[in-house]
């Protein structure tokens, strides 16, 4: 049995960046939170790929989505069954090339997989945050990644680049940190959710917290996980990052055991995906982590502050921005991010822009696309020339 | 590799000028001008290819498809020049077109194969065929310049427009001029190059 299941030696695999093991910063300034409250001081795990060079110019750094972490490439151990979740963007020969830049991703606070969050003690009452854990925003994860960066040394950053929510992360960067953004990286993201956005995640999370194990985000305490609310959130979720098509493509009505089986036993394949994806996700993330990142998801809207007009909100950028969308995400479709573009536009700033088609749904942003890895990967390069530019001038 | 309207399109356009090109290829026109004119250079390009090619140069390039308008993308008078460089038969409502590249900028530069040349008029009058020439290299079944017109065609639509016309360049493949050519130039131009502005009343 064991030597029927041989470990993929990641060491050897072409354009991996291997084993990778995560580290934890501890950052001891206060952070003051949107919501009014401030966390005194918090640990930031994060993983880095390839090598900071001495002028500590060829960072980039990688903004997670909503149920992503720090975990983007490689593998933590050599049987892991799947690599960090960009894992097709990121190593040695892929687009974000870490034979040429340094590539760090952060698990955002308020996460569940080592940054502080939920899970972590609440020193002020010596038991879990829980359900006290405070509001966050996007903002407030931007500043947190603001102080990591500057604990590593590092300036300002050769690119920012995220896809879904981690793309409002490089938006509010390019916004909150002009100076510290080269290259913004903008991915099947959009300048603020939709009703109909907001809608799902509230969906999401009445699925939570109507849970009879949640128990008002108190369910450590109570030895329960609401396992069903969780599950039907991410069962949610799922139908909305793949597209009519996708789902079809997948799997039809196929039915698992050939015929129908007049029941309510899982019978179509459909049916089987989702349970497995809500099943497995209930292991692997935090309910309340799940119910910050959706709020922090559905506040994000810079042009708020900005007299509802997205081109002021964006006034302070400096970056060169590149915005990408795939033809079949409705989540966040193509048309939002033409709103981002012509704010940009209508700001004078650099932008490009490139719409792939792609009938995964907003999952595409995941995918090796060859177009999209195709623009990514001559974004990379030049930017990467821009900064070998440089130190030969010096 | 220059096309031959480009150098003729380079002195049409102001030093440190803002310049759109639709249909923007794989960006070498807008490369030409940065080297050339110091321009603050945007593209628009609709395929892949195209917009890969000119991402990986270093030019903005949005990807968007000119059919659609450019109305939505653009504020008035965004750009000094707006450039259509041997795109606009390719257009499935050029009309639309020119009088929106003069909403967003000043002056339009347009350049396209000239139906009148004697190649073109030869081989469909004479011989009785859809022309193939280098200009217009594609078979009629398998074309993309489904809007192909004449020097007279192009300024008559400009007049019916209300647009101006305040230069004119007419050129063959070789990229000269000529006395014949000055003489008849819906003869004898194989590109044309017009430089063209909303009348003002």
């Amino acid at each position: 049995m064991k030597e029927a299941v041989k470990p993929p030696n990641t060491m050897q695999q072409p354009g991996s960046v291997g084993l990778v093991e995560p580290q934890t910063a501890h950052v001891d300034v206060p952070l003051l939170l949107d919501c009014g409250r401030r966390i005194e001081a918090y640990d930031l795990v994060y993983e880095t790929y390839g090598e900071l060079n001495e002028a500590a110019d060829n960072a980039v750094l990688i903004c997670h989505a909503l149920s992503g972490d720090h975990h983007a490439a490689g593998r933590h151990r050599p049987e892991d069954r799947k690599p960090g979740w960009w894992d097709t963007a990121i190593g040695p020969g892929k687009p974000i090339d870490t034979d040429r830049f340094f590539v760090v991703c952060v698990n955002n606070l308020g996460g569940c997989k080592g940054s502080t969050g939920p899970l972590s003690i609440n020193p002020e009452t010596d038991r879990p945050y829980g359900p006290d854990f405070p509001i966050l925003t996007v903002r407030d994860w931007v500043n947190s990644q603001h102080a990591l960066m500057r604990q590593l040394g590092i300036a300002r950053w050769a690119a920012v680049a995220g896809g879904s929510l981690g793309g409002m992360q490089v938006m509010q960067w390019a916004i909150s940190y002009p100076e510290a953004v080269a290259h913004a990286v903008v991915i099947a993201a959009a300048p603020k959710l939709s009703a109909q956005n907001i809608a799902f995640n509230e969906v999401a999370r009445q699925a939570i917290i109507t849970d009879p194990d949640f128990h008002d985000g108190r369910y450590a305490e109570h030895g329960t996980i609401p396992r069903r609310g969780l599950m039907l959130a991410r069962m949610l979720g799922h139908i909305t990052y793949l597209s009519d098509d996708a789902m079809r493509a997948k799997f039809g009505r196929e039915l698992r055991s050939g015929r129908v089986q007049y029941g309510f036993d899982v019978e179509f394949q459909v049916e089987s995906y989702l349970r497995y994806q809500g099943t497995s996700f209930v292991d692997r993330f935090d309910a309340n982590t799940y119910l910050l990142m959706t709020k922090a998801l559905d506040y994000f809207d810079p042009a708020a502050e900005a007299g509802d007009d997205l081109a002021t909100a964006l006034e302070p950028a400096t970056a060169r921005f590149l915005v990408v969308s795939f033809t079949s995400d409705w989540r966040f479709s193509p048309t939002r991010s033409r709103e981002i573009v012509r704010a940009l536009l209508a700001g004078g700033k650099s932008v490009s822009y490139a719409e792939v088609e792609a009938h995964q749904g907003h999952d595409a942003f995941l995918m090796p696309i060859p177009y999209y890895h195709q623009v990514l990967t001559g974004y990379f390069d030049n930017i990467a020339r821009s900064i070998s530019q440089t130190e030969a001038a010096e | 590799m220059n096309r031959p309207d480009w150098d003729i399109v380079t002195g049409w356009i102001r030093e440190g000028a803002r310049v759109l090109d639709l249909g923007c290829g794989d960006g070498a026109l807008l490369q030409h001008l940065i080297a050339e004119r110091s321009v603050r250079g945007l593209g628009m390009e609709v395929d892949d290819e195209r917009v890969a090619h000119g991402v990986a140069a270093d030019l903005d390039v949005i990807q968007s498809d000119l059919d659609a308008g450019i109305r939505d993308w653009f504020g008035p008078h965004s750009f000094d020049y707006v450039v259509v460089s041997q795109t606009i038969q390719a257009i499935r409502h050029p009309e639309r077109l020119l009088s929106e590249m003069l909403e967003i900028a000043e002056e339009g530069i347009v350049t396209f194969p000239n139906m009148g040349y004697w190649r073109n008029r030869w081989q469909l009058g004479i011989q009785g065929m859809m022309p193939t020439t280098k200009a217009l290299p594609n078979p009629w079944y398998n074309t993309p310049n489904i809007h192909l017109c004449t020097l007279r065609d192009f300024e008559a639509l400009c007049e019916g427009l209300g647009i101006e016309i305040l230069d004119r360049a007419v050129v063959d493949q070789a990229r000269q001029s000529s006395p014949l050519l000055r003489a008849l130039p819906n003869w004898f131009g194989e590109h044309a190059i017009y430089r063209i502005r909303r009348r003002v009343v």
